[in-house]
């Protein structure tokens, strides 16, 4: 057999702490390699040693059979090997092929050869079916068509490896599909890929094989064809798992939020939430369903106040919050599950134990006249810590050193443990391994059924299906229809996710196409 | 290797080496690089005047340093640590000459004058990047020539057309005849243990309070801390004035310690933009600012000797100091190279 990739018994320490310890993986030419572990399992650690950016304490590496040392990035993308991060690399004021050729700027006569360069950006974009508009300015473009962007730039490079870290994390469900399709090409057109994601379903559809690991350790390679899902997780957990959420009956109470006639504009001034009317209330979760770019963000913010408010009013416990403040929102019981992690969520250059008080850090019993109690702070970080496990080597550790899944870990339980009367919970399970997942939504539920209000957004039909007790579907800023997930198909949600409601389909999706043209 | 072992081993290597290229750049021009390294310790340790007169200078530069480290802190770069000296230079000096009061009530307010006055000088930039995010650089780079020629006009109408005012009334002064008998009539004054509380006052505002807790995250990441709720307009301004009041202070220790007056001045005095430099050495910490401003004040008063004690002419002697600051300030690539060698060992075994 062919490996064009060999890392054998590779070693990778920080500190004192080991996140690779013996791990090996063999990539098949042409094959598409999964890579399985829990949050912080060492993953992305393992992927970075391949592509120089962490250099192995033991172990060697091997690329088409010849032993080699990669000293930094620059000699994995002579060896042909691209990686694809789980947090994107791209300058959002920089335009697709500016960001495509940055670092290694063809030149002509010195200058900066860029409509060459454009050209070839836009071959290598039909090759493969990548529909990029070489033109095209980052912050513009939708996050799929920037992980486009991200492949692109490594086949440009002239990457044979692919490496793809947990690609599908940021993803809609339509997005996904086209990316499984992309990697389809990939493979057809003779490149091998590493392919790292939580979702086994994912592993099941597009891989040959996989290789799992845990705490650190190497645990084998499997066939993908010999496998099944619940062997997978066993296999990366160390024992037997229930996948089941148990959920009992929702006893909804008195109203906790009350939206009424709300509009709301994005940063160009465009309204993208349109007279939406809400109400969550006690002991329920509400669970808004609705493809990216409807409205969703453009909500929470201005429920929790990092937005302003063109009209309409939001009442929390019967209080008007329109327009206040986000720490008086917190202060009325709000708590927030961000979906974007590093740019919302967290400090990353705070220690673990700041970031969990980020919130709190000026109360009592952490904070009196003004004087942090920087042992409460690191008390409360060690309850967080023990009850969501987070794994990380302490309360002390910087928040970016912590893997995707531990980050975000750290993020829910400093909100769900503050208790909030009501929680908003976006894309809360973004990056988590299949445990992570099963154990935030039992708490969520826990949250509702100690009957606190819960508002729910997700891409993911079987999230939103799975938790709530009261779909509301969003379409272009509006709620279209409500439903319980009992009485409703995943095809039901989807086409009323897409403007098909009884009384006004053809017309709102001739509007939908319009919008995407212009997209 | 150890962490605490690289944080110790990194300066003095950088030091020694900074030395050594000096020493070759002195014999390439044909200069005893003995003699002209003698002559610096000479300069600053060479007696207990000399030794007075480099902690005089360190003085100025500590304040100067917490300034740009405490902005940096908050993630605001602030060039205009110069302007906020300048005026907390001449508001000191003013209030010391303008009126005479008991000492316990005189020296407090000409100091705090000091200090007022280069927050305010903070405050209009924090002012302008929070309201309308005008770039803090640009502000503060155009405030220090405001402070120059407003001073310069100020010191003419006080002084009557003079170019100085007249000495500050010895109730505002710093002066310590203790201090000065201890080191031989040197002009070391009190100023000293104002400068190293406010390093106490940096440390604790940053390390003990929600203050210094929501400074520091505004620093970092300004999505988060408002999310999070935090007020970031109110804290960036807050950080300028506070910069700006470190920085006033450093004015006061000129007018009320070292020389008891202001004069009008051609140019800016350095110990602003040298703040910057000492900031930097000192990784924006209020200890790495001791040892920054400690650093650089005494190269640059021991310096002042070597023209005499060993003929070497001042131009040389400023690359030579230069060259030295060099080398510690890269002490980040010794740091490299020495955990490659580390790393390497590592391999080997
Ligand atoms: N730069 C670093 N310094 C210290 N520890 C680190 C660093 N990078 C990663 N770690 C630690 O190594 C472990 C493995 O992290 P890694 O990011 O590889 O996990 P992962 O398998 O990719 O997890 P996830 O699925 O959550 O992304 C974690 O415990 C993490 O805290
Ligand atoms: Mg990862």
């Amino acid at each position: 057999m062919e490996y064009v990739i060999e890392m054998l018994n590779i070693r990778k320490e920080f500190g004192t702490f080991v996140a690779n310890d013996n791990i090996t993986l063999q990539l098949q030419k042409g094959e598409i390699h999964a890579l399985l572990g829990e949050n912080g399992a060492g993953k992305s650690t393992l992927m970075n040693v391949l592509f120089g950016l962490y250099q192995p304490e033991g172990g060697e590496i091997r690329v088409r059979g010849k032993k080699v040392d990669i000293a930094n990035p620059n000699v994995a993308n002579d060896l042909g090997i691209g990686m694809v991060h789980q947090h994107f690399m791209l300058v959002e004021n920089f335009s697709v092929t500016e960001n495509i050729i940055l670092g290694s700027e063809p030149t002509k006569y010195g200058i900066t050869n860029k409509k060459d360069a454009a050209k070839k950006v836009q071959a290598l974009s039909e090759q493969y079916g990548l529909n990029v508009d070489p033109y095209a300015i980052i912050e513009d473009i939708s996050v799929g068509m920037q992980q486009r962007v991200e492949i692109l730039k490594t086949l440009y490079r002239g990457a044979e490896i692919l490496i793809f870290d947990e690609p599908t994390a940021s993803l809609t469900p339509q997005e996904i599909t086209e990316l499984i399709q992309i990697m389809k090409r990939l493979i057809a057109e003779g490149k091998s890929i590493i392919l790292i994601t939580h979702k086994l379903k994912e592993i099941m559809d597009v891989s040959d094989r996989v290789t799992v690991i845990r705490k650190g350790q190497g645990i084998g390679t499997v066939i993908t064809a010999e496998t099944n899902p619940n062997d997978l997780a066993s296999l990366m957990v160390g024992r037997q798992v229930e996948f089941t959420t148990v959920k009992g009956q929702a006893f909804p109470g008195e109203e906790i939020l009350d939206i009424k006639d709300l509009v709301v504009q994005d940063y160009r001034g465009i309204e993208k939430v349109k007279r939406l009317n809400l109400n969550v209330r006690k002991g329920e979760i509400v669970g808004i369903a609705g493809i990216d770019g409807n409205g969703q963000s453009e909500l929470i913010e201005a429920i929790t106040g990092l937005r302003k408010v063109k009209s309409g009013t939001i009442f929390i416990n019967g209080k008007d919050v329109t327009n206040m403040k986000p720490r008086k929102v917190t202060e009325a019981g709000v708590g927030h599950i961000p979906q974007d992690r590093h740019k919302h969520g967290l400090v990353l250059d705070f220690p673990v134990g700041h970031n969990i008080s980020l919130q709190t850090y000026y109360t009592k019993p952490i904070s009196k006249s003004g004087i942090i109690d920087y042992n409460k702070i690191n008390e409360k970080a060690l309850q967080i810590i023990k009850d969501f496990d987070v794994r990380t080597q302490g309360p002390g550790e910087l928040a970016r050193s912590l893997s995707g899944g531990n980050q975000q870990k750290a993020i829910i339980g400093r909100e769900v443990d503050r208790d909030p009367d009501l929680l908003i919970a976006a894309l809360p399970t973004r990056g988590l391994d299949v445990g992570a997942i099963e154990f935030i939504h039992s708490r969520l539920i826990e949250q509702r059924d100690n009957g606190k209000a819960v508002l729910l957004i997700s891409f993911e039909l079987d999230e939103v299906m799975n938790v709530s007790d009261r779909i509301a579907v969003i379409h272009d800023g509006e709620i279209v229809d409500i439903v319980t997930p009992e009485t409703t198909s995943e095809q039901q949600l989807g086409l009323l996710m897409a403007g098909h409601t009884d009384n006004k389909k053809t017309q709102d999706l001739t509007k939908k196409g319009e919008d995407q043209h212009v997209e | 290797m150890s962490n605490r072992a690289t944080n110790l081993l990194v300066p003095i290597i950088s030091v020694i080496l900074g030395l050594l290229v000096g020493a070759v750049i002195m014999l390439v021009s044909g200069y005893s690089p003995v003699e002209g390294y003698a002559a610096l310790w000479n300069g600053i340790f060479g007696d207990m005047y000399t030794i007075g007169e480099t902690i005089r200078q360190i003085t100025p530069y500590l304040l100067a340093g917490l300034a740009v480290a405490f902005a940096f802190r908050s993630g605001l770069f602030n060039i205009g640590v110069e302007g906020q000296l300048i005026v907390g230079w001449f508001a000191a000096a003013y209030v010391g000459v303008a009126v005479e009061l008991p000492k316990i009530i005189h020296l407090p307010l000409a100091i705090i004058a000091a200090a007022v006055a280069g927050a305010l000088w903070g405050f209009v930039p924090g002012l302008l990047k929070a309201k309308f995010h005008v770039h803090e650089v640009i502000v503060t780079i155009m405030m220090n020539y405001i402070a120059l020629h407003v001073t310069n006009a100020l010191i003419r109408t006080v002084s009557d057309g003079g170019d100085r005012t007249e000495s500050i009334f010895a109730s505002a002064s710093l002066r310590s005849e203790f201090l000065e008998n201890l080191t031989e009539f040197s002009r070391l004054h009190f100023g000293i243990i104002i400068a190293l509380v406010m390093v106490g006052v940096m440390w604790f505002i940053l390390e003990k309070t929600t203050l210094g807790f929501e400074l520091k995250a505004v620093g970092f990441n300004q999505n988060a801390s408002q999310y999070a709720g935090m007020n970031v307009n109110k804290n960036i301004i807050l950080a300028m004035v506070i910069s700006g009041a470190f920085a006033g202070l450093g004015g006061a220790m000129e007018a009320l310690g070292t020389f008891e007056y202001v004069s009008s001045k051609g140019g800016f005095t350095g110990i602003g933009f040298d703040g910057i430099a000492v900031a930097l050495l000192g990784m924006n910490t209020p200890l790495g600012v001791i040892f920054g401003a400690t650093l650089f004040g005494s190269l640059k008063y021991g310096a002042l000797n070597m023209p005499n004690a060993a003929g070497i002419p001042i131009e040389i002697v400023e690359i030579v100091i230069a060259v030295i600051i060099f080398f510690v300030a890269s002490g980040y690539i010794i740091r490299l190279l020495l955990l490659r060698a580390s790393a390497k060992k590592k391999e080997a075994k």
